[in-house]
């Protein structure tokens, strides 16, 4: 099951660039929640703080806190501890290319030493069953690398790779961008078929995207967050003059 | 544009790309005719020589028809085996470490400066070292003193070459894994070294292959053995160092031998190589980039 996530006073910094400033934000359980603004804007930023990945780059820094469930992340837990309940699903597809499909899904649970052949079969087979994967691949499994598959596969491998560590929170930074208008349908269909088990926060620069998605929606510019409502009241009737330039095409 | 400028046009273009073509063609030659002549003129030179015996029985006295190399094979095979236990892991280790951890630092300047430097000093000199620190105060040549000085020549191949292969791993590979909360050193050694191997084992198979035929570094320190030995401690016969010998001798026969020795190293080396490539590539998955 997914779990809220709460943000108090988050700000961020890449040297001395203030990428995020004093956001505040509640994304509730087990729903969708899209996060837009213009290129720059700081949604990345903000996602890659929620599972501690900002910190892997030596200049980036961040204050302010951060509740999954009941756990601070940057108080009571590890990096890693973090990412492994809050699972991850980058802009361009990165299967691990010298690994089989089966082993690019079990990657992250060899590698932290889980080993039960049976076990992870059936992690496996669930997490492509999952990910809208399963049928396409499951003649070639050990046979084929996760690079050989076409770029909408790729994405849905790297979907099934998150999943298989079982996190409680699904980060998505524009998962869909690199992708055609089939393959990104099918990633939409997943996504509102895993919200039920998952929390998802998705970054989008595709605005109709955010609007078949996801219930809530986050307007961020210029490193703060303007506006967070449901979906609706974003696309339709703004209360920040700025989100209603922004969705209506005046810029970004 | 006319139409007749378009066909000039296309016609200038069709002749430089032919030219250009044609240019690294002949480059391509040039590259490899001296491999080919060499190989040609050594199988010219040393085949006749090449018997059953030559890979079964030791070196003969001088005056005594027959004799062979055994010895130096087996012991080019201990002292390259004993350099590849020292270079590869140091080498390899050595790369890890300046392009995953120790990136922009000091520390890590410097040892890529001294990988360079190490790379550039001559055999002969690495030879007299390992004499001075090695040879000199157990008062004997031996196997183990050849084996360090071919070792620490591998170092600087193996460790450059490591470092820019894993620099060249796409930075979504690493950031991957990290989000999937393996930890930084696990994923440097599982997702990024796995995924940089092929051009790792290059680089270790080229320092490999070219502490393979070194003689200089081991005149001071295997010294070279005319009986059969596999202790680390006795001086060790070599490929190079017997070939060595033999040439520079005055009799017509052991330059036949010499030839045959040079035969035998380059056609070893290069079947070293292909069976590390063989072995290497055979669990490679379709599609994998």
């Amino acid at each position: 099951m997914g779990v809220g996530i709460e943000v108090i006073n988050l700000n961020a910094w890449y040297g001395t660039n203030h990428t995020l400033q004093d956001i505040n934000l509640n994304i509730p359980a087990n729903h969708a929640t899209a996060l837009i603004g213009p290129s720059g804007c700081g949604k990345s930023t903000f996602v890659r703080c929620i599972n501690r990945m900002h910190e892997t780059n030596p200049i980036a820094r961040v204050k302010g806190t951060v509740r999954i469930g009941d756990l601070d992340i940057y108080e009571d837990a590890k990096p890693v501890e973090i990412r492994r309940r809050v699972g991850m699903v980058f802009q361009r597809p990165n299967p691990f290319p010298t690994m089989s499909i089966y082993d690019n899904v079990a990657a992250g649970l060899k590698l932290n030493g889980f080993s039960n052949r049976r076990a992870l079969d059936e992690i496996v087979e669930k997490s492509l069953k999952n990910s809208a994967l399963w049928d396409e691949v499951k003649d070639e499994l050990k046979k084929k690398s996760g690079a050989s598959l076409s770029g909408g596969q790729q994405q849905r491998l790297c979907i099934a790779r998150a999943l298989a560590v079982d996190p409680e929170v699904l980060l998505m930074d524009e998962p869909a961008s690199a992708l055609d208008p089939v393959s990104t349908s099918k990633i939409e269909d997943l996504i509102f078929q895993l919200k039920s088990k998952y929390t998802i926060v998705i970054v989008t620069h595709n605005m109709q995207q955010a609007a078949r998605v996801a219930e809530k929606t986050g307007f961020f510019l210029n490193g703060r967050m303007v506006e967070f409502d449901s979906t609706h009241k974003i696309f339709t009737n703004p209360s920040d003059k700025r989100t209603e330039d922004y969705i209506t095409g005046r810029f970004g | 544009m006319k139409i007749d400028q378009f066909k000039t046009r296309s016609k200038v273009r069709t002749i430089s790309d032919h030219l250009v073509t044609s240019l690294a063609v002949i480059a391509t030659a040039l590259v490899v005719t001296p491999l080919v002549a060499i190989f040609i003129y050594l199988v010219y030179k040393g085949a006749s020589s090449l018997n059953f015996a030559f890979f079964t029985q030791v070196p003969k006295p001088v005056g005594e028809p027959g004799g062979g190399m055994a010895n130096a094979i087996l012991g080019s095979g201990i002292l390259l085996g004993l350099a590849s236990c020292i270079g590869v892991p140091i080498g390899i280790s050595g790369g890890i470490y300046l392009a995953e951890f120790g990136r922009g630092t000091k520390l890590a300047n410097a040892v890529r400066f001294t990988a360079d430097v190490l790379n550039g000093v001559p055999s002969i000199v690495m030879g007299v070292a390992i004499y001075a620190l090695i040879v000199n105060p157990q008062k004997h040549y031996s196997a183990f003193s050849g084996g360090v000085a071919l070792g620490i020549m591998m170092i600087p191949t193996v460790c450059r070459t490591t470092e820019e292969m894993l620099l060249m791993v796409p930075h979504a590979v690493r950031e991957a894994a990290l989000g999937l909360g393996v930890p930084n050193w696990r994923s440097v050694l599982s997702i990024t070294l796995k995924t940089a191997s092929p051009g790792v084992i290059t680089g270790c198979m080229l320092a490999f292959a070219r502490v393979a035929g070194e003689t200089a570094p081991l005149i001071f320190t295997a010294l070279g053995n005319q009986f059969w030995s596999t202790s680390l401690n006795q001086p060790i016969a070599a490929l190079p160092l017997q070939i060595y010998v033999y040439a520079i001798s005055p009799y017509d026969d052991w330059h036949r031998l010499a030839w045959a020795g040079a035969l035998v190293l380059i056609i070893l080396i290069v079947l070293a190589v292909s069976l590390v490539r063989y072995v290497t590539s055979r669990g490679v998955l379709k599609g994998a980039s």
